[in-house]
């Protein structure tokens, strides 16, 4: 015989976890209904346009192995990160141009995303305001590159002059290609490695 | 444990003079009597008698081994050329034509491939680690740019140690490196080609303990940028080829410049 005092602790457990049941399901169906409405929700604000600055990029020459400074005007939104990534894909899109003195196809849709983050070896309290840039081409860009040992270094170098001229903080530069590390970049230009700013200075032709 | 550098009694000091003619030891040794002691004597004559040699010989001359190394081959095609050629061929062909030339000017020449196989990076530098060599030409071809790329490491000179990093050891040489590409840049430019000199991160050659070079064909071009002579053309690749080997003729004369001089 079960005690009545057992009989009523049970119905009040059982109508407790019933309820606790269905207040879980109405708070689920609450989250799925907020989800499905960020996700067709129409931007309300129109997108802010950054201003036109003074960017210099670091072209580079085919013809001479040369690597050349040139001041453009562009929109540069006031995240480096973002900065980094217009600089890039300004320097990419006059690459891709018809007459470029180095032609690589792709534009700026070649570059997916530019990382900053403080250069290893230096403290973390991030005094010294050295920074690595992580840069993620796309697949397509490394597949499309004409392969060289000329073509590809002066690719490479003349991202990492772009990024030390319009970000001094950027001392390292590494590359990614759809996110993953790469031996190198058409078959020459090697990617595994850190690349230094300094060292990609832009020099005069060399050319005899 | 010590030898004693006294002899047995029965060891005589005639026998210790030096070996015996021809005539007596072909004599002798029928001799009645010429048992284990005569066998002794002649041992101990040949172990204890001054070096036969009546002046010490020559030095052997110094080496002088090129390794040429077609890159790419194999699975790696390296660039496809507008000839519809791929690059790994174009480098093979030049190596092979280089090589006859180097050879029938007295040069040794080793290569890090003879067909199309693969050969990794790492055992390339193997290669011409183990082989000794004074001059190392890393040969490729391209599409971009016009004439001759000459590209040496971008490592900073450094001291030769003992042991050097593997994939640094290119440091202690880089000067002799950065003086091979003056001679070859000379040569080339006295053959009327154009030529671009560069230094850029370089991996396998990174790893070479001699002087060396990466030498890019790209295509001849006129005033109007008018491609004239693909990386492939027979003639354009045979005036590359003897200018190089022309540089290496110099360079073997004067394997430690530093500095560019003109034919």
């Amino acid at each position: 015989m079960i005690p009545r005092y057992q009989k009523i602790l049970l119905a009040v457990l059982l109508i407790a976890s019933l309820g606790m049941g269905f207040k879980l399901w109405e708070l689920r169906e609450r989250a799925h209904k907020h989800l499905l409405a960020g996700e067709s929700s129409a931007p309300t604000a129109a997108p802010v346009v950054a201003p036109a600055e003074q960017a210099t990029l670091v072209a580079a020459n085919d013809m001479d192995n040369s690597l050349v400074p040139q001041v453009h005007s562009l929109p540069l939104p006031a995240d480096p990160g973002a900065r980094a990534r217009a600089v890039l894909g300004k320097l990419l899109d006059l690459y891709a141009a018809p007459d470029s003195t180095h032609p690589v196809p792709g534009g700026a849709a070649s570059v997916a995303q530019v990382f900053l983050m403080p250069a290893p070896g230096t403290k973390s309290s991030g005094n010294s305001g050295d920074q690595l840039a992580v840069v993620n081409l796309t697949g397509a860009f490394a597949a499309s590159h004409p392969s060289g040992l000329e073509t590809e270094s002066l690719t490479v170098l003349s991202i990492c002059a772009t990024l030390r001229a319009n970000l001094p903080g950027v001392t390292e530069v590494r590359f990614l290609v759809d996110g993953q590390q790469r031996p190198s970049l058409a078959g020459h230009a090697d990617l595994t490695r850190t690349y230094l700013t300094a060292e990609a200075t832009p020099t005069e032709g060399n050319r005899q | 444990m010590h030898w004693s550098n006294t002899l047995p009694s029965w060891v005589t000091q005639d026998s210790i003079s030096g070996p015996p003619t021809n005539s007596s030891w072909f004599v002798g040794w029928r001799r009645p009597g010429w048992g284990v002691k005569t066998a002794v004597n002649l041992l101990a004559a040949i172990a204890l008698s001054p070096p036969c040699f009546a002046q010490t010989p020559p030095p052997p001359a110094a080496r002088f081994v090129i390794v040429l190394d077609a890159a790419h081959g194999g699975d790696d095609a390296g660039a496809h050329l507008d000839s519809g050629q791929f690059e790994k061929t174009v480098n093979l062909a030049l190596s092979v034509r280089l090589r006859s030339l180097l050879a029938a000017r007295g040069i040794q020449v080793i290569t890090t491939r003879e067909a199309d196989t693969s050969v990794d990076i790492y055992q390339r530098a193997a290669i011409a680690n183990h082989a000794n060599a004074a001059v190392c030409l890393s040969l490729h071809a391209s599409e971009s740019g016009t004439g001759i790329h000459l590209f040496a490491s971008s490592l900073q000179p450094a001291e030769p140690t003992r042991f050097m990093a593997w994939k640094t050891a290119q440091a202690a040489w880089i000067t002799r490196s950065l003086g091979l590409a003056g001679a070859v840049n000379s040569a080339l430019a006295h053959a009327g080609l154009s030529v671009t000199l560069g230094r850029i991160p370089l991996p396998g050659i990174e790893s070479m303990t001699c002087p060396a070079l990466a030498v890019e064909i790209a295509p001849q071009r006129d005033s109007d940028n008018k491609i004239t002579a693909e990386p492939d053309t027979p003639d354009y690749q045979a005036r590359v080829a003897a200018s190089l080997a022309a540089a290496m003729l110099e360079w073997r004369s004067d394997p430690n410049r530093t500095e560019a001089r003109q034919p």
